[in-house]
């Protein structure tokens, strides 16, 4: 065995590139509480007020502090950069110095002039030349070939947030893999999946044969940042420190390359958890220094930006990057995967404070220790910081080495990536099935012009039968956008570092999404229960609802509402799956907004469950704000009886509660959250976002916004710096559905 | 069938664990500082069966493991005869069963006197309105034919009794609650005779009950008892009383201040006190 493999339990792992096999056959659970963890060190709590710093400077400056206009951003484009050398234990920044976000045009020159341009800055004349005459993007490629339905769809916000102008993301390496077996033996092993290719060349064989060198062009470029920063990552890494910052340097590669919509890190903790066993064992490294590490790690986390724009901004608020690390879940045989290191990775939140990111995700099973839930829940009373997955339901389809990739995107590690697809907006398409593709806010011919309906009352037979013809046709041409733009995204912005850290052979999830579904499930079962009366303009268009009488709400755990909301994914995710996708590409879907909610809801009109024009949709899959009545654990059985399989993409339920509401003391509190946890999780609930706050302290910062400089709060499957939102997100929070104490 | 006020599904503050939480409608009681007045009149809610409420909480039972169901209201005493039927099924289904009373229904263990004298005492009730107290009247009064047997029945089935009482002193009692707390004290006793577990509450209400005279003196009582496990001194909050407006009710509390958690903690010390003294 070679020398930096020493102590390590031998296995495939050690003749094929094989992460989980290492795992599986070295990591050690971790049983106990949180007793054995330590605090900051002072180098640390120094750093973190250097950032703190920087941090009120870059609000200041209107949110950017530095950007280039110059250099195009590559892995090896800029040489080092440092908070302080001398304190840093993990080093490296996407630029030559921290807050300096860097320009990336592959993706789209447009967005990158313009995020400069928002914040005042130009790019550079003869790289916007290059850029738009030399060097196409992915955007323009995109822009040629989309056909004008597809254009139409876009303005008209029926599909939105399609990533067509910026990095797709959603991708994650396997980080892991150059710690484990330095970059050398990857390029190695990518040289002779190169050399078995087939050897007839059809298009896809070509395809093949070009992205793995670009593929072995990257890793090459991955030890060469490395060297730039004095260290080698050409060989395996030695001990926790190495391995630690090898997984950095590989994630910190991915961001240079591409600034996709989310960055996500994959399941790194029980894996460093076994170098950090080891270093224990041996007594080269104390508990103190192991947590200095992993706080430095993080921080160097919590400081990836990007340049991005205010439109961007509206639908991804808050300066988002999603470096979502997946935590603890149940290995296959049956032992938990918790270990020290995922303790360590959530003191991080004590030891600097809470933070959006990295987004923690913690995998959670009814199976996990005690002590770790409970652990999990003091944290989230503290913090509201966390975000919970269902690992029960997800281990069945992806096994014990998968992660979350964004917010609620489930995929193994280097062995399966994902086309991340937006959403469609199936409250405008409602609105459409009763308009005959008619678009209530412009009166446009948007949809094909399908018989409109025009009864006195709507009759739910009738609305469901165009609804469903309205339904397919969107998903047509949704899923064919798509293809285009993941087709263009392969063609001009390869993310070839990610997929250098993937398998030769990969499954690809094609992921679409749903906006609006609560307003789609309480407008139906109010036409079914109640009396609805359209309100038609001069042309004919439906433009608002009079209702008469009550109707049973989604939130309630009422199956009445709550069977047609799942009639209502099972019938979209239907209709995606009969469409042609882009290198074969499994279609998904995900009933998750992220903070788009309000902005679908700004352009959608009234809907016939009373919401009105313009009011902002409810986040992912949560009812509607105040009308989940019954109480937190009614809301959540509704949310919870969403099959995950019609929604394998995810199904995101943002979950608000006031301290008081938790319990009388400490002790009651967390196991009460825990009683919930399970309880959700058990009824195969996929995601949860946990927010312990009051109100009032929402509205305080609101106005006193420098108070609260760290405050996070969970939206919808990330966490945001609650007083980084506009002030139209802030308030729609603050609408939320509070759980309060009766 | 019942009458119910409403259901929480997710109670984390009445009882141990996370609970189902039924509200009963109707209340003999009018508290000066009740934040379910809605809950008084007992002709308001929904009919209910037990069956029907055990179903709705057993869909999601997952959620309850650490917990159960819990009676509150309103008063379930009121509706002896419905709670026992709940709790009996709740216990058949392997459900933790707790009941949230003022103990102001306790037909008394002395003699039949008392029960008439139960009847006379709401007519003198001072507070509440004289529609609802008509009717709790004549409510009170068909409770009035609670047996001992009858509550021995109940009490097979409940695992644990949360017992509200609201002041020490008997008229002080009266002035804030329309009762005396007589049979309180004395249902208090029955439960410790029959060995049930008790959790204490205390609500505490600057100028009325955050006094250290009375505080003490509960300490005192609660002394004598051997089944009390827990101890809960809620501070007074003043959340209740919109509703008070949007009934029409007049709130008598409007001038009094909350009590801070801190004052809480400085009464339930000197209840501590009294009781080891």
């Amino acid at each position: 065995m070679r020398s930096e493999w020493r102590s390590f339990t031998g296995g495939a792992w050690e003749r094929e590139i094989n992460v989980r096999d290492f795992i599986q056959r070295n990591y050690t659970p971790y049983d106990g509480d949180e007793s054995f963890l330590e605090g900051p060190t002072q180098d640390t709590t120094d750093l973190w007020q250097q950032v703190l710093e920087l941090s009120k400077q870059e609000r200041e400056a209107g949110g950017v502090l530095d950007m280039d206009t110059k250099i195009i951003s590559t892995i090896t484009s800029h040489g080092p950069g440092y908070l302080n050398k001398d304190k840093e234990k993990i080093v490296g920044f996407q630029t030559d110095k921290p807050f300096k976000r860097a320009l990336q045009p592959y993706g789209g020159i447009r967005m990158a002039m313009k995020a400069c341009e928002d914040n005042g800055y130009q790019v550079d004349p003869e790289v916007v030349e290059y850029f738009t005459t030399h060097r196409k993007t992915h955007n323009a490629g995109v822009f040629d070939a989309y056909t004008p339905e597809m254009r139409a769809c876009r303005s008209a916000h029926i599909i939105t947030g399609l990533p067509d102008a910026y990095g797709r993301g959603r991708i994650i390496g396997d980080y892991r893999r150059p710690a484990l077996y330095g970059v050398d033996r990857l390029i190695e092993d990518k040289e002779e999946q190169l050399n078995t290719t087939r050897t007839i060349m059809y298009s896809d064989v070509i395809r093949e044969r070009e992205e793995l060198s670009e593929q072995i062009r990257a890793l090459k470029m991955l030890k060469e940042l490395a060297k730039i920063y004095g260290c080698d990552i050409s060989q395996p890494a030695t001990n926790v420190l190495e391995a630690t910052q090898a997984v950095y340097f590989s994630y910190l590669a991915a961001v240079k390359e591409q600034n996709g919509a989310a960055m996500s890190l994959g399941r790194t903790s029980t894996f460093l958890d076994i170098y950090a066993e080891r270093d224990l064992k041996e007594g080269t490294f104390t508990e103190q220094e192991i947590q200095e590490i992993v706080d430095q790690f993080v921080m160097k986390l919590r400081l990836i930006k990007f340049a991005r724009t205010p439109e961007y901004n509206t639908i991804f608020a808050g300066d988002p990057t999603w470096v979502t690390e997946s935590i603890a879940g149940i290995g296959v045989d049956g032992r938990h995967m918790v270990t020290k290191m995922s303790y360590r990775y959530l003191n991080t939140l004590n030891n600097i404070g809470a933070a959006p990111e990295p987004n923690m995700t913690v995998l959670w099973s009814v199976q996990l220790p005690e002590n770790f839930k409970k652990f999990c829940a003091e944290t989230s009373i503290k913090h509201s910081a966390i975000q919970y997955e269902n690992d029960d339901i997800m281990r069945v389809v992806h096994g014990d080495d998968y992660g979350i990739a964004c917010c609620v995107s489930s995929m193994r590690i280097g062995k399966e990536m994902q086309f991340f697809g937006a959403r469609a907006n199936l409250a405008k398409c409602l609105l459409y099935a009763i308009n005959g593709g008619v678009d209530e806010m412009t009166g446009k011919q948007v949809g094909p012009k399908y018989r409109p309906i025009t009864s006195e009352y709507l009759d739910y037979d009738e609305v469901w039968a165009a609804y469903k013809d309205m339904m397919k046709w969107l998903a047509g041409v949704y899923v064919n956008a798509l293809n285009i733009i993941h087709y263009m995204h392969d063609k001009y912005c390869y993310e070839k570092l990610e997929m250098a850290l993937h398998d030769k052979k990969v499954r690809r999830w094609f992921a679409t999404g749903i906006a609006g579904f609560s307003v789609v499930a309480d407008s139906l079962s109010a036409i079914k229960y109640a009396k609805v009366k359209p309100i038609r303009d001069e042309n004919g268009v439906t433009v608002d609802f009079e209702i008469e009488g009550d109707f049973p709400k989604y939130g309630n755990d009422d199956d009445r509402v709550d069977d047609i909301a799942k009639e209502v994914l099972h019938t979209f995710i239907g209709y995606i799956k009969g469409n042609h996708t882009y290198r074969g590409g499994i279609q998904t879907t995900s009933i998750l907004t992220i903070t788009s909610n309000v902005s679908y809801g700004k352009n959608t009109g009234a809907t016939p469950d009373g919401r009105k024009k313009g009011v902002a949709f409810a986040p992912g899959a949560n009812p509607m704000h105040g009308r989940d009545t019954h109480g937190a654990v009614a809301s959540l059985a509704s949310v919870a009886k969403l099959p995950f399989m019609d929604s394998q993409d995810g199904i995101s339920n943002t979950f608000t509660i006031v301290p008081d509401a938790l319990g009388k003391d400490v002790e009651s509190e967390k196991n009460n959250l825990v009683a919930m946890l399970d309880g959700y999780v058990e009824q195969g609930g996929h995601h949860l976002n946990v927010n312990v706050l009051n109100r009032e302290t929402l509205l305080d910062a609101q106005k006193h916004p420098e108070l609260y400089p760290q405050l996070t709060i969970r939206v919808s499957g990330y966490a945001v710096n609650f007083i980084k939102l506009t002030k139209e997100q802030q308030d729609e929070v603050i609408a939320r559905t509070f759980h309060e104490v009766m | 069938m019942g009458k119910i006020h409403s259901i929480e599904s997710f109670g984390t503050v009445d009882g141990p664990g996370v609970r189902f939480v039924v509200f009963f409608q109707g209340c003999p009681m009018r508290c000066q500082y009740c934040h379910n007045p809605d809950t008084w009149r007992p002709e308001d809610g929904q009919e209910m069966s037990a069956d029907e409420i055990l179903d709705k909480m057993e869909r999601n039972r997952s959620f309850y493991r650490t917990g159960g169901i819990t009676a509150t209201g309103g008063e379930p005493m009121l509706q002896l005869e419905f709670l026992t039927e709940l709790f009996t099924k709740a216990k058949a289904r392997g459900i933790h069963t707790c009941l949230d009373t003022s103990g102001i229904m306790f037909p008394g263990t002395k003699d039949d006197r008392k029960q008439a004298e139960a009847g006379a005492e709401i007519n003198a009730g001072e507070t509440g309105e004289k529609e609802a107290n008509s009717d709790v009247t004549g409510q009170r009064r068909g409770a009035g034919k609670h047996t001992m047997a009858q509550i021995d029945r109940l009490m097979e089935v409940t695992d644990l009794v949360m017992l509200d009482i609201k002041h020490i002193e008997d008229t002080a009692h009266r002035k804030l609650t329309g009762h005396g707390n007589e049979r309180i004290l004395e249902f208090a006793g029955y439960l410790d005779k029959i060995g049930k577990k008790v959790w204490i509450r205390h609500v505490v209400v600057p100028g009325i009950t955050f006094d250290k005279e009375e505080l003490t003196g509960l300490g005192h009582f609660l002394k004598t008892l051997s089944n009390v496990e827990k101890l809960e001194v809620l501070p007074y909050h003043a959340l209740g009383k919109v509703k008070y407006d949007n009934l029409g009710i007049d709130y008598v509390l409007k001038d009094t201040p909350q009590l801070t958690k801190a004052q809480a903690k400085e009464a339930e010390a000197i209840i501590r006190e009294a009781m080891l003294n």
